[in-house]
């Protein structure tokens, strides 16, 4: 090799190190003026908040993306070490996980005063802050109106093998069984879910179950309201062939599950933590949900919900604590029944 | 360094001891993980032959016949190795949305995996002396008798390579199979460790994981053997003669483009149809600015530590041939031949309970893709190392030039050009890793590979597009780097 190419080479070598340097030294840098948030919302919907927040404040927020139930694992398995400020989540029981842990400090008065109360736990360790509705989407095409399940529970009947589907490693659907769970029981979730297991297809996520019900690889599914909404507002590329089904009578398939959020008792910016907190479920903060593209429900400080979507009240939900939904129960039984 | 390998093997076997042999059991002996382990070994027991088979029809052709255009088409076939496997599965999943399950998988790891044969048979084809292939005519043989009884068995070494490569490979990949709705151990482990993090039975799930792809190591080295390939004797060989296909020429060029449509040109029409459909609004310069950023920065840290721990193990490997040598060699081999989600459930557990400093570091991060991507690092170094004439150094050192000296002025000089190929190498793999990423990267890192996926995910396919497009851009030079190796390397 010539004097040339080595210098060349050594020079290549060093610009990779100083490179590999920097970016060791950026991810642990530490400020004050900054918080750390474990978010398992949607992204684009956090996103939303941090930036209106961090223009209101000028506090800066690092997020930290995962699901549910392993970012609440992983805080629990963290304990007092974790660097986390707050925990934010799709549903409930990843929030029931951590707080049964005692790992939550206590929600300001004023961010509790924000939320009604059927929205949050009695405890106050952690509030609501969206809200989302257990629906049956379904391909109209395979699948008549006078077809439909009456109830959540009848997909566990045989002759529904093979014709619905449910993303079952997530944790959107593990609260739906959580609800089911608190609800009915045991012996019901246990037969429910050998059900499931003999007659569902698989999904990855909610996104993918609403595709293949479009598709017409099976008849329908289990999902949230706001990702058909949020499809029929963009192209209906995964959506014009379905159409929504409310379980509605307090059935286990009407359960509206709560969004989640918390301080960490051992974060050390407990003061942005909690004013995040209370930016989330002020009247500026809901009404992100109200013009914005999440389609989720606000639950706080009297914002209505997106025009486009049915209202809350009248989704006839069965009334559970959110505070009582068992994550590690549900993954177990669904471990049992060969789901996980 | 040698401890370091072993860690993943330490907890894996830590966490079944400390699970109880009774729970376990129970874990592992219940339907779950035997629909696993048909899912997983219909996988492999179908997609390998299938990879073999086009990856010796394709090499044959483009190297021993006069197919129009043979010299372009040597490079192309190595280019599906610049389309990450994830984003295979996008490219399919977008064309035929109904794809799914096991023949999906199996489509979608061929498409990805098939170079891996292709390359080292196609070298291998290049470098045969034709003088044993002539003499086997002169004695009579037809030309299929001649490729199964003189051709094939020379390939023997790069197919069963190849072979064990994509064994791995399948044992190891999350996110095309999760894309298609194909279960193995793999996507299951993923899936207990979003519903628990690190529980027993994720660990337990790891504990055969690891068991397979060791026995697929060991399978790998028995049926090698100890065989000489090796040309005996002097003179030199010429390059083989091309069949001529006269009429055959038609259909053979239809086949290669075939190949090609199915390989490349899915995912990249896809890619460029999402990108039409997206126009502007998907090129969010700032964000996609930011994750390339901090993909180039872990990837080039990663190149350039794991290149520097290969050289001492490296120099042990070539310079000794003590027991120990072979330990630390093989302790690298076997670590990298774990999947990345035990590798890195391994390392969030260590290092949350017993280094809390590191935890969610980028130093922690690159730790697993040192051990993951340590032997493509060493196998090229030591090629590199392997050349460098020990009689250059001793004459340095007669010359009163101190051992380090030496080693600086001689023998690194000497290694550059296999320490950069080693680097690139690394670099590439690292700028297009999933699985471990998800789980270790540190807080507020947002990775090309790890935007795809969450917006793939979401189903906004049309913004994950340009994240796929700079993962395939950034891999390429590599890609060609590999097939210019390939060659060299047959030639030693």
């Amino acid at each position: 090799m010539t004097a040339a190419r080595w210098k060349l080479m050594s020079g290549a070598l060093a610009a990779i190190a100083v490179l590999g340097a920097t970016t060791a030294c950026s991810s642990s840098s530490k400020d004050d003026n900054e918080i750390l948030v474990y978010n398992a919302q949607h992204e684009s919907l956090t996103k939303e908040w941090v930036d209106a927040f961090t223009k209101d404040t000028g506090i800066k927020v690092t997020i930290r993306n995962g699901g549910d139930t392993d970012l609440g694992n992983q805080l629990v398995a963290e304990g007092k070490n974790s660097k986390a400020d707050v925990f934010l989540t799709e549903n409930s029981p990843a929030m029931a996980l951590v707080e049964n842990a005692g790992l939550f400090a206590d929600i300001d008065k004023d961010t509790l005063a924000q939320v009604p109360e059927q929205f949050r736990p009695s405890t106050g360790k952690w509030t609501g802050i969206a809200a989302r509705s257990t629906v049956f989407v379904y391909n109209t095409a395979k699948l008549p109106a006078d077809q439909l399940p009456k109830s959540l529970l009848d997909l566990q009947q045989p002759q529904w093998k093979g014709r619905w589907s449910a993303g079952a490693s997530g944790a959107d659907f593990q609260a739906i069984v959580a609800a089911l769970l608190a609800q009915k029981g045991e012996d019901v979730t246990k037969a429910w879910l050998k059900g499931m297991k003999d007659n569902a297809i698989i999904s990855q996520n909610n996104t993918v179950v609403m595709k293949g019900a479009n598709s017409g690889q099976f008849d329908g599914g289990v999902i949230y309201h706001y990702y058909w909404y949020r499809d029929q507002a963009k192209t209906k590329e995964n959506s014009a062939n379905t159409q929504l089904y409310y379980f509605k009578n307090e059935d286990p398939g009407a359960f509206v599950s709560i969004s989640g959020g918390g301080v960490l008792k051992s974060s050390t910016k407990q003061a942005n933590a909690q004013k995040f907190l209370n930016f989330i479920t002020s009247k500026q903060g809901q009404q992100v949900l109200h013009d914005g593209d999440s389609m989720e429900y606000p639950v706080a400080a009297d914002v209505a919900a997106n025009p486009a979507l049915p209202p809350l009240a009248s989704l006839g939900a069965p009334k559970i604590d959110p505070s009582k939904l068992d994550a590690k129960k549900v993954t177990q039984l669904m471990t049992e029944a060969g789901l996980l | 360094m040698v401890a370091a390998t072993l860690v993943p093997l330490g907890y894996i076997v830590s966490t079944l001891v400390s699970t109880g042999w009774d729970e376990t059991m129970r874990l592992i002996f219940r339907p779950r993980v035997g629909e696993l382990l048909r899912n997983t070994a219909e996988l492999v027991l179908l997609t390998v032959p299938i990879c073999v088979t086009l990856g010796i029809g394709l090499a044959w052709i483009v190297e021993r016949t006069d197919v129009p255009g043979a010299a372009w088409w040597g490079p192309i076939f190595a280019a599906p190795l610049a389309v990450p496997a994830f984003v295979n599965s996008y490219g399919w999943v977008s064309a035929v949305p109904s794809l799914h399950g096991l023949w999906a998988g199996v489509l979608v790891a061929t498409v990805s995996y098939f170079p891996l044969v292709y390359l080292p048979v196609a070298a291998t084809l290049r470098r045969l002396d034709p003088a044993v292939e002539e003499s086997a005519r002169a004695l009579g043989s037809g030309p299929f008798a001649v490729f199964a009884r003189v051709v094939l068995p020379q390939l023997r070494l790069a197919i069963l390579g190849g072979a064990l490569l994509i064994s791995l490979h399948l044992l190891a990949e999350y996110g095309a199979f999760a894309m298609i709705r194909f279960d193995t151990f793999t996507t299951a482990i993923f899936e207990q460790y979003q519903s628990s993090f690190a529980g027993p039975a994720g660990s337990t799930l790891s504990g055969v994981l690891v068991l397979l792809c060791l026995l697929l190591l060991a399978g790998e080295a028995g049926v090698r053997g100890r065989a000489r390939y090796a040309r005996i004797g002097g003179g030199a060989q010429r390059s083989a003669h091309r069949i001529r296909l006269r009429l055959g020429k038609i259909p053979m060029f239809v086949l290669l483009a075939g190949a090609l449509a199915a390989t490349l040109g899915v995912p990249l029409w896809t890619i460029g149809r999402w990108l039409r459909i997206g126009g502007a609004a998907v090129w969010d310069t700032g964000e996609i600015g930011a994750s390339l950023g901090q993909t180039l920065g872990l990837a080039a840290a990663a190149a350039a530590i794991t290149t520097l721990c290969a050289f001492p193990v490296a120099w042990i490997a070539v310079r000794s041939t003590s027991r120990f040598a072979r330990i630390i060699e093989g302790a690298n081999y076997i670590t990298s031949s774990l999947p990345g989600i035990v590798i890195a459930l391994a390392l969030v557990t260590v290092s949350i309970r017993w280094l809390p400093g590191l935890y969610q570091t980028a130093a922690t991060i690159l730790a697993a893709y040192t051990l993951m991507f340590m032997p493509r690092a060493l196998v090229s170094v030591r090629a590199g190392l392997a050349q460098v004439p020990v009689g250059l150094e001793e004459a340095s050192q007669a010359l009163g030039i101190a051992p380090a000296a030496t080693f600086f002025r001689v023998t690194l000089r000497l290694t550059a050009p296999a320490a950069a190929a080693a680097a690139a190498m690394v670099f590439v793999a690292v700028a297009t890793e999933l699985t471990a990423t998800l789980l270790l990267a540190p807080n507020g890192t947002r990775t090309l590979a790890m935007q795809f996926w969450q917006l793939s995910g979401e189903l906004d396919y049309a913004a994950a597009a340009p994240y796929a497009l700079i993962m395939i851009l950034v891999s390429v030079p590599v890609t060609y780097l590999l097939f210019t190796q390939s060659r060299k390397a047959a030639g030693l």
